[in-house]
């Protein structure tokens, strides 16, 4: 078992780190920038040090001032969290090249799940569907019609040396493919100086659908799934599980890719496989891995009773798996919402400043992770996550109607969140039906644009 | 003389990118309207433009320093 840990993080998620090492009796260190000094988890850490200035770049993504930390205090480990290093091979590298134990996969396993062609071919490997397309570069036209055997239509041609939407075309039949080809090769080749080009099926409307892993470097199980289609800016506000989209023989068979996965990349820690789910097709497919602890982890928590956090310190302590595959059952339906600071009826502009009142939800089935108390001020420089409210309840309705409770205790005052955001979410025939997919949030802020700023 | 106040709590940027020019040299005539810096707040970024002309801009805030809402940038003449 792990002694004393670093914790390489700030916010809601260094707390949750910090309370999963002191219930495992591990000694904690918090690391802190200038910004962050009254930060909740700097009190409640055993020990905290103050890596620099508030800037980010130098503070918690400054790899020699964190192994610096951990040495003065004697840690023997570190955990990322999320964000900042989380994701950084060179980081888990740089942790283990110390002496110590770093609190996720080791840097090769991150750099092959952080590479997408890589990852792509690691999960079309270990038998996991891909989006359906070439495999690599498609060399000709001819290559082309045959790729379009199995993907059908539309389908995307896309340069391989583009990136960010560019050098994408789209076909909806053989007469707009073999006319767009030839075309997209030519401009391709004029715009990156590469005419390779690679086919993709465009997934039309599709549920964002991922798979909770834990792996002990031989043996994987997973910790059934998340739904979190609803996103604004491809990032998620609203995370649930179970996914009610899914049939119980779908659900087993995505789960178990996911187990497949992290079993072929000889995964250790906490994982997450994202898939995108087409309702249409009843088909899912791998969209990348995450190779670290997620926001929405605590959803997961609250239908399986199992503590990620605490079971990936175990792992990194050397521990082998604890839970079998058997044992990991649902209960119930739990619901994550993200209270940022930003204003929803301003285009969710930015909201710095002190809680100058704070009234936290409780009662059965409620769970409010943050790192807000009263007189706190939230800084400027970093993310606008405030706290993450997580219902648990019998049944997806139930579970709707204690958001709704919970939102109401809750009682943030003197900043601008996403409340009102999610109340009336709460309140859409859609969201109650459980019928959106990943792009529907985008739409309903539009229409709904008046009634926020209302 | 005139001051140009940031608008907003965060970090302070001279240029629209590390690889990019300042968008103002100390010393450059400022046009009403013109955009003197980047205050990014919690990952969203936003231009701070000089309310009033003015000629040599003379920047107090350095590239990258933390700043409150209302603290000077710059002075103007």
């Amino acid at each position: 078992m792990l002694k004393k840990l670093l914790v390489a993080n700030r916010g809601e998620i260094a707390v949750r780190i910090i309370r999963a090492a002191q219930d495992l009796e591990i000694a904690t260190v918090a690391v802190y920038s200038a910004a962050d000094a009254e930060s909740l988890h700097v009190q409640l850490a055993d020990e905290a040090v103050n890596i620099g200035p508030p800037a980010a770049k130098k503070s918690y993504l400054n790899v020699e001032a964190l192994l610096k930390a951990a040495r003065d205090t004697g840690c023997d480990s570190v955990h990322p969290g999320y964000g900042f290093l989380a994701e950084n091979a060179a980081f888990s590298d740089a942790v283990t090249g110390a002496g110590l134990v770093f609190v996720g996969p080791s840097g090769d396993a991150i750099r092959m799940m952080g590479d997408k062609v890589s990852a792509r071919s690691a999960a079309a490997a270990a038998g996991v569907p891909v989006v359906p397309g070439s495999t690599g570069r498609v060399e000709g036209l001819g290559a082309g019609r045959h790729v379009l055997t199995e993907t059908g239509f539309p389908v995307m041609i896309k340069a391989a040396a583009g990136g960010g939407g560019r050098g994408i075309r789209i076909a909806n039949s053989l007469a707009e493919f073999e006319q767009a080809f030839p075309q997209a090769e030519a401009e391709a080749l004029a715009a990156f100086g590469d005419g390779g080009l690679y086919i993709e099926k465009v997934i039309g409307k599709a549920r964002h659908i991922e798979v909770q892993v834990l792996a002990d470097g031989s043996d994987a199980i997973h910790c059934y799934e998340r739904e979190c289609s609803l996103q604004r800016r491809r990032q998620k506000v609203w995370e649930e599980a179970p996914s009610r989209a899914l049939s119980d023989r779908l659900r087993e068979e995505l789960c178990a890719s996911a187990v497949a996965l992290a079993k072929a990349v000889k995964y250790s820690g906490a994982g997450t496989v994202e898939y995108l789910y087409d309702d249409e097709a009843d088909r899912f497919y791998f969209i990348e891995m995450n190779t670290r602890i997620q926001v929405e982890h605590p959803v997961t928590e609250a239908i399986t009773g199992i503590d990620l956090v605490a079971e990936m310190l175990r792992i990194a302590g050397g521990e082998k798996l604890r839970i079998r595959q058997g044992d990991v059952s649902v209960k119930g339906h739990a619901i994550e919402v993200r209270l940022n600071a930003e204003d929803p009826a301003k285009e969710f502009a930015p909201f710095p400043g002190q809680v100058a009142e704070l009234r936290i939800p409780g009662g059965p089935g409620v769970r409010f992770d943050s790192m807000l108390y009263q007189g706190y001020q939230v800084p400027p420089f970093y993310d606008s996550l405030l706290a993450k409210l997580i219902v648990h309840a019998e049944t997806r309705d139930a579970a709707i109607a204690r958001l709704i409770r919970a939102l109401n205790e809750l009682k943030i005052g003197g900043l601008k969140t996403t409340k009102p955001l999610f109340l009336a979410l709460a309140a859409d025939p859609a969201v109650r039906a459980g019928d959106v997919h990943t792009r529907w949030l985008e739409g309903w802020l539009i229409e709904n644009a008046a009634a926020l700023a209302g | 003389m005139a001051q140009i106040l940031s608008p907003l709590p965060g970090t302070f940027y001279r240029s629209a990118s590390p690889d990019q020019p300042p968008y103002k040299a100390d010393g450059d005539a400022v046009s009403a309207g013109d955009v003197i810096g980047l205050i990014e707040v919690m990952k969203s970024f936003h231009e701070v433009r000089a309310e009033t002309a003015g000629t040599n801009i003379r920047f107090i805030a350095d590239n990258e320093d933390p700043i409150m809402a209302g603290a000077p940038i710059a002075d103007l003449d």
